[in-house]
């Protein structure tokens, strides 16, 4: 394959990080701070998106820095899985920006300048994390969006968020060590560390090694992706400004555990490698305990966000099945399932924190009737809901086709069985929301008032995409080919 | 022949004497002369680690007597870093210590400055001489000048002071004698010369003993666990400037003897398989990075929870030597670098904090991150760096290491590396928590301004060189530690 070198995915990782250096030097000038937090996220997505033409053609633009261990470059590389990945998250970072600055000021919230520089220098790690071409350099991003996602979480310096932000330590940099020493190891054993679809592992490592190689790994992006019991930190998390639930704790953050799930599997282990460790039927089966369980745990949460996250939880663990499923539908629905749970997820939480920007309410008993006051926004939710839940044509009813179709492949019933019982919960905890905002009646809600334009057109342009990825998953974005790009190039032994 | 070798303790020790006279004339004169001096060093130092990777080792016989009679300087890839390591360190501790000292210990600023370059100069020379004895000498001149910065400190600082002074010169005479026994079995103290008439007399019972001896004697005196126990009285109770000077490169300089030792003087497989030294050092060093993590979490005062990390921070290096391999060594030397900026920038900002507001206690850091944000901005990244998060320069020590450790395949090194810096993070996350995420407490209307330029400066530098060591670690891996280290176990 052509490598086209280019410096626009180094431009695509560090334009943030310089709007982060502008946002403190401007922090005195609220609307020059967040002009330049609208240029970048514009930026940013220029950028990525003009490496789509590249990567659809079937080349793979890179660019290789230097070395940061003898031997070992940092290296960005763009691949069908990287971009696909990295066109979410900076799509979504200009719809959450100017959400962001209408949530922001409506609530007068402090430290503003270190929101926004936070929130800049954690999509330069998830776009570093999308396009690392080796597991180091993987590993300095992964750490580094741990870092900066902090002071996000202890955003409110409350005795709650300062209480969450240490569980998220705690169990992120765990989840670092995890990763350090797996990656070390892959150094001991491995020629390399730049990622190869198909995997870098050499045919002599032992079926032991392999499977303690693949479960530290599984807890490094297990800790990231909410897979139980590693998750609990998530639901704390909630406590972060919404804008941050939204974007990193449904899509950017969390999808980086997922991502790099897949990108272990595929790029470091392979299907033989995977097959041979003999823990994917352990994993499969903890990820569908985790989708069960935690569509279980959403429905007795009377908090919306965390409710959220529960369900957060419970997606991100149907693409770690999917990924374990080792079968090209599988990972065709899963990774698919990465783009339209951003999608989804991301409008749910918009609507959320529109509704407590609103009216400060954030549970869902304190809910009745607020259909009258605000029904855009509860519309929005209630079509996300249906995406969610998986009824056609929602962009999520695709990626869980796909998925049911793989682990029929796979021949594992029962994990049909489990999506089927997952979309049924899902529709349990997130119609009755609907059901109580527009068929209940309370007096406290009777005057149409939406929240700031800022945050309702944000919202509102989600729902749209959610359903559009539905209907035309290929268009402008090219999402789906994207997929099956990836499914194809880690899977084309097994497929033969 | 070059001078190089010699012109880095040299102007130290001149400027040493300077300093005074400069002083009865005017204090600030005095703080020049032992800036450029101190500069001078770390220019020569530098000079001479590029020549060295150009041209290989420099040798300078002093009083041109040649060895073995004579005592030789020798600039080699190993002792050409540290003695950049040390002269560089130690010249932003010396910017440091001017504004620092004139704060907190006006009456001994002058004389302060003066055993400062002293101990500079006892450190450097360490470093560059190839005689055995002679390494004794400089090792009491920095020690003897370090007890005596401890000593002017605060009001418990004497007796920290006095503690130091018994166990450290324990360290001192078990070292000349190891010294004197290897001089009785060799009949030479060059360390090139001394190497080669050991190596058919190592089962002697006089070598063996003169190798406990000298171990046991450096791991005093760089503070490896459990012989550490005079370390965080002094860290703790000496003036701010001192503690600056004295934690960055102190006991690192008895690392780099051991090594010097025991890769060196003594074939690696001598302290393996004759007598199990190194073994023995990398399961103390494995201990001593838990204690002192788990006794850094227990401290109220900012700089004994530095002490105490300094404890666990020197067993890094210990557990690099000890595991025997190259990979561990390159990551014990890449840490004496990185640790040695890291551990001076943090106390540096103990030190400004209490310049500013006269508390080190960790619970009155509350707010402080608004009010001195450059400071504490160094103090952050200095802190992310020891909790080794990339591309800080502590990840690149913790990743040598552990690779190292893979490959002796030794779990309980690979689990100690890595609870440790979740340890890290549990003591410094409670700091940078209360920085930034808590409001300021009783005193949140008092203006509190940033440091003095003086001593922003130098830690500013230094929060910016942890970044740099960490990106081009590479280089200097692959230019000078590599070779050094695969050079050291291929004898």
């Amino acid at each position: 394959m052509e490598f086209v070198l280019a410096s626009r995915p180094l431009l695509a990782v560090s334009v943030s990080l310089l709007a982060a250096i502008l946002i403190v030097v401007c922090g005195r000038w609220p609307n020059l701070r967040e002009g330049w937090t609208l240029l970048a996220a514009v930026t940013k997505f220029g950028l990525v998106f003009s490496l789509l033409g590249d990567v659809l053609g079937g080349r793979t633009p890179g660019v290789t820095l230097f070395e940061v261990s003898p031997g070992i470059a940092l290296a960005l590389r763009v691949d069908a899985l990287g971009i696909s990945f990295a066109l979410s998250a900076s799509l979504l970072w200009i719809l959450t920006s100017v959400y962001s600055i209408g949530y922001m000021r409506s609530l007068g919230e402090d430290h503003q300048t270190r929101y926004f520089a936070s929130f800049a220098i954690c999509l330069s790690s998830t776009i570093g994390i999308a396009f690392a071409a080796n597991l180091l350099t993987f590993l300095i991003f992964y750490e580094m969006l741990t870092i900066a996602t902090y002071p996000l979480v202890v955003h409110k310096g409350t005795a709650e968020a300062l209480a969450a932000g240490r569980k998220y330590l705690v169990y992120l940099l765990t989840g670092g060590g995890a990763l350090l020493l797996a990656v070390a190891w892959v150094r001991h054993i491995a020629p390399t560390l730049d990622f190869q679809p198909g995997g870098i592992l050499p045919n002599t490592t032992g079926a032991t090694e392999l499977a303690l190689l693949l479960i530290l790994f599984v807890i490094a992006v297990g800790v990231k992706a909410g897979l139980m019991p590693l998750h609990s930190w998530l639901p704390a998390a909630m406590v972060a400004p919404t804008p941050v639930s939204a974007l990193l704790h449904a899509v950017a953050v969390v999808k980086a555990g997922v991502f790099g799930f897949a990108r272990v599997t595929g790029f470091v282990f392979g299907a033989d490698m995977l097959q041979r460790s003999g823990v994917i039927n352990p994993v499969a089966a903890l990820a569908a305990a985790t989708i069960l369980l935690a569509s279980l745990l959403a429905m007795a949460q009377d908090n919306l966000k965390r409710r959220l996250a529960y369900s957060t939880i419970g997606h991100l663990s149907y693409i770690i099945l999917g990924i374990v499923l080792v079968t090209p539908d599988a990972w065709r629905g899963g990774l698919f399932h990465i783009i339209t749970h951003a999608a989804m997820k991301i409008t749910l939480f918009f609507c959320a924190g529109a509704i407590y920007a609103k009216t400060h309410r954030e549970n869902i008993s304190e809910l009745d009737g607020i259909g009258k006051q605000m029904p855009v926004t509860l519309g929005a939710f209630g079509v996300a809901s249906l995406g969610l839940a998986g009824v056609p044509p929602m962009g999520g009813f695709l990626s869980k086709w796909f998925l049911a179709g793989g682990t029929l492949a796979a021949e594992q019933p029962a994990l049909l069985a489990v999506l089927i019982i997952s979309g049924l919960l899902n529709a349990g905890y997130l119609f009755p929301i609907v059901y109580r905002a527009f068929f209940r009646r309370s007096d406290q809600f009777t005057k149409f008032a939406e929240a700031s334009p800022l945050m309702l057109v944000p919202l509102c342009l989600t729902a749209l995409l959610s359903v559009g990825l539905g209907i035309f998953p290929d268009a402008f974005f090219h999402w789906f080919s994207l997929a099956s790009e990836t499914a194809m190039s880690v899977l084309q032994d097994t497929v033969k | 022949m070059t001078h190089i070798p010699v012109l880095i303790p040299a102007p130290l020790l001149l400027a040493a004497f300077l300093v005074p006279l400069a002083g009865m004339l005017h204090k600030g004169l005095a703080a020049a002369v032992a800036l450029a001096g101190s500069a001078a060093a770390a220019a020569f130092a530098v000079l001479g680690l590029g020549k060295v990777i150009a041209e290989g080792p420099l040798h300078y016989e002093l009083g041109n007597w040649p060895p073995p009679v004579g005592i030789e300087y020798i600039l080699d890839p190993l002792s050409a870093f540290m003695a950049v390591v040390v002269t560089v360190t130690g010249f932003l501790s010396l910017v440091y210590f001017r504004p620092s000292a004139r704060h907190e210990i006006p009456d001994r600023f002058v004389t302060g400055h003066a055993v400062a370059l002293l101990l500079l100069a006892g450190l450097s020379g360490m470093v560059v001489t190839g005689d055995l004895f002679n390494l004794f000498v400089f090792l009491e001149i920095a020690s003897l000048s370090a007890y005596a910065l401890v000593a002017i400190g605060d009001k418990q600082a004497p007796v920290a002071a006095f503690r130091y002074l018994i166990l450290g010169s324990l360290g001192g005479s078990f070292y000349v004698l190891g010294v004197g026994f290897l001089y009785f079995a060799t009949g030479s103290l060059n360390m090139a010369d001394v190497a080669e008439r050991l190596a058919p007399i190592y089962h002697s019972r006089a070598v063996i003993a003169a190798a406990v001896l000298i171990a046991v004697a450096m791991a005093l005196k760089m503070a490896l666990f459990p012989l550490h126990l005079w370390l965080p009285d002094a860290y703790t109770y000496a003036p701010s400037a001192v503690a600056g000077l004295i934690a960055p490169i102190m006991t690192k300089v008895a690392a780099y003897v051991l090594i010097r030792v025991f890769l060196g003087v003594f074939q690696p497989s001598f302290a393996i398989d004759h007598i199990p030294l190194l073994p023995a050092i990398s399961w103390l060093a494995a201990a001593g990075i838990i204690f002192g993590s788990v006794m850094a979490i227990a401290q109220q005062d900012l700089r004994r929870m530095l002490a105490y990390s300094s404890v666990s921070q020197i067993a890094y290096v210990g557990l690099g030597l000890g595991m025997a391999n190259p990979l561990g060594l390159v990551g014990a030397l890449l840490h004496v670098a990185n640790h040695a900026f890291m551990k001076a920038c943090l106390f540096f900002v103990a030190g400004s904090l209490r310049y500013r507001t006269g508390s080190v206690r960790i619970s009155d850091l509350a707010g402080m991150g608004r009010k001195m944000p450059w400071t504490f901005a160094a103090f952050t990244v200095a802190a992310l760096s020891m909790i080794g998060i990339p591309p800080a320069a502590g990840f690149f020590s913790k990743w040598y290491l552990l690779l190292g450790a893979l490959e002796v395949g030794n779990g309980w090194f690979v689990a100690a590396i890595l609870l440790s810096s979740l340890l890290n993070a549990a003591y410094f996350f409670r700091g940078l928590e209360d920085l930034y995420a808590k409001p300021g407490g009783k005193e949140d209307e008092s203006r509190v301004a940033e440091a003095p330029v003086g001593m922003l400066m130098p830690t500013l530098l230094l929060a910016v060189g942890i970044l740099v060591l960490g990106l081009l670690n590479s280089l200097i891996v692959t230019e000078m530690l590599m070779p050094v280290a695969s050079g050291m176990y291929q004898r």
